[in-house]
């Protein structure tokens, strides 16, 4: 458990944040410049000195009113959102200046690391003659092989074009699933929050507008939080069957199976995917004689206001797995949907992440 | 040709420079990082005060320092408590006053070269484990280095063309303080021309030398930003 406390007031920013993080799985810190995440990634580094503040992880104090343990004494790794790797160092430099400061065993590097990031290439090459993905990977692993007990990673993608981004974002999927450690991930990306967290904290002027698991948090009514253009959740599952004929597989989770578009992964891979408010329509009874390939029973757990006031976004349970339905406010009324109905929902687009 | 009495003086003049260069670096680098680094208000008056002997005549700073060294001086009395005599007309005299007097040429292209890392790399360096002095001496030590160059080319440069300062600090003692800027005002004063000449260009020679190791050989000093 990780719990952090934090209060600055300076002239045109203020942070006040008060949040318990789950030590395991990546928690993504979300909100646009500004909004006080890198700040609070900072202090959590003990980067950034805040007076009065409190951070306790796993039970042990890095800051209160009387302790604060300097940055070199925080078994944690940081990765900045530029690679900063030592110019004067190789790459292999640069990944044991780390390593031997912070485990006494710190002979050879680790194949699993180098392989885990693919840069086991790259040991005698200096910084400046890589590319930026390739240093990025090079400065995750130096931040890995001081074997933290968390990983901070303060938008380690934005400094990268398009290309470069779609380089990395397999080695931090593969990252997320072998790491045992929390990761705590500074992003204004929607689409790597969607691939990548597991948590959910959204900032917002300094302030934690909400906190909590993905799905439920970007399901909530009361914080309509949207990653990106639109209300909508983001669902792991499991790739369960192959349709060769019509190029399909079906993707397995607690609520039933969503058929999405092959893109080629193997029976058994977890993946993500993401429905829109917009593309989910409710009917009381199963529809026959639809163009729409997904449709599955569901709970209406709660319904609230949207954007307009002709429009409502109502909150559906699949299995346990919360969802997001846009309807006019008169479809909602017209079909009485209080909570605990049982009804269909119809899925018109599911996007497969990643 | 040089004489006995020439050579001495040059290598009496490297050996000052090679002494106050090496203390320079140690002092220097101590003043630069701090400047460098700190937000306190003694900022503003501690730089000034390094930078005086680019602006004083070298007289108005060998006088200073000669009333401070002397046996009535705060320096001078210290010097005396602690057994090691007066400081003026010695070659430790030569090496104090040649440190203060060279200090801006040193500490200013140190200060620069740690102003320019900013504060990332030892950002980086903490969150991998490294202490404070640590990072310092594996990190911004060696990314500073052409800084470091630069400054003691510099210092000892300029610590070799010395004179105002020598004169009066150390006077013109044969062996002892009397360097190659001295040993070539003596000759002209006794207008012996030739070997003032011998002295001056090789004076010029190296100057010129050193300077074109500045200029050339450490471009990274330049383009590195």
């Amino acid at each position: 458990m990780i719990e952090a406390r934090f209060r600055l007031d300076y002239p045109g920013f203020a942070l006040d944040a008060d949040l318990s993080l789950p030590s395991q799985g990546i928690t993504a810190l979300f909100g646009p410049s500004g909004s006080g995440k890198t700040t609070l990634l900072r202090a959590i580094a003990g980067l950034e000195r805040v007076p009065g503040g409190y951070l306790r992880i796993d039970g042990e104090v890095w800051q209160d009113g009387r302790t604060f343990l300097p940055t070199h004494r925080r078994p944690l790794g940081y990765v900045f959102q530029e690679a900063s790797l030592f110019p004067h160092l190789s790459v292999r430099g640069n990944l044991e200046y780390g390593q031997r400061r912070a485990q006494a065993d710190g002979t050879g590097l680790p194949d699993q690391v180098l392989t885990l990031l693919g840069i086991g290439h790259l040991l005698a090459r200096r910084p400046k003659g890589l590319s930026g993905g390739e240093r990025q990977r090079v400065a995750i692993a130096r931040a890995l092989l001081t074997r933290p007990r968390l990983l901070l990673m303060d938008e380690p993608l934005a400094a990268l074009d398009q290309a470069r981004k779609a380089e990395i974002l397999p080695y931090l999927e593969d990252l997320h699933r072998e790491l045992r450690i929390p990761v705590l991930y500074v992003s204004h990306s929607p689409e790597e929050v969607a691939r990548l967290a597991d948590h959910l904290v959204v900032l917002e002027d300094g302030r934690v507008l909400g906190a909590g698991p993905l799905t439920e948090t970007l399901a909530r009514l009361d914080l309509p939080i949207r990653l990106g253009e639109d209300a909508g959740v983001v669902i792991e599952g499991r790739v369960a069957l192959r349709d060769t004929e019509w190029h399909l597989v079906r993707v397995d989770f607690a609520g039933g199976g969503l058929w999405v578009r092959d893109t080629g992964h193997p029976i058994g891979d977890r993946v993500r995917v993401r429905i829109l408010a917009r593309d989910v329509s409710i009917a009381r009874e199963p529809v026959h004689g639809t163009s729409i390939l997904n449709a599955l029973p569901v709970t209406v757990t709660a319904s609230g206001p949207d954007a307009h006031p002709a429009l409502r976004l109502v909150q559906l349970s699949a299995g346990g797995v919360p969802m997001l339905a846009r309807l006019t406010a008169r479809s909602a009324a017209a079909l009485d949907l209080a909570p605990g109905h049982r009804v269909w929902a119809q899925i018109k687009a599911v996007a497969l992440i990643g | 040709m040089l004489t006995e009495a020439d050579l001495s003086a040059i290598w009496l003049t490297l050996r000052l420079a090679g002494v106050a260069t090496l203390l320079l670096l140690l002092l220097g680098t101590l003043i630069a990082w701090w400047l460098a680094r700190t937000r306190s208000p003694w900022k503003g008056p501690v730089g000034a005060m390094v930078a005086l002997p680019i602006v004083l005549p070298p007289t108005v700073i060998g006088f200073y320092l000669l009333l401070l060294m002397g046996p009535n001086g705060p320096v001078g009395r210290l010097t005396q408590w602690a057994g090691i005599g007066l400081l003026p007309f010695t070659f430790w005299g030569l090496v104090v006053a040649s440190v203060f007097y060279s200090l801006p040429f040193v500490v200013q292209p140190i200060q620069n070269a740690f102003e320019a890392l900013g504060k990332r790399p030892l950002e980086v360096a903490a969150t991998l484990r490294a202490s404070p002095l640590d990072a310092f001496l594996t990190v911004a030590v060696p990314l500073a280095r052409p800084g470091f160059l630069t400054a003691a080319i510099l210092g000892f440069a300029h610590t070799v063309g010395e004179f105002g300062v020598v004169l009066m600090i150390g006077g013109n003692i044969p062996g002892k303080t009397r360097v190659v800027s001295v040993l070539i005002y003596d000759h002209v004063e006794a207008l012996e021309y030739t070997r003032a000449h011998w002295l001056a260009g090789i004076m010029v020679a190296f100057s010129f030398l050193v300077l074109l190791a500045l200029y050339t050989l450490s471009p990274a000093a330049r383009t590195r930003r």
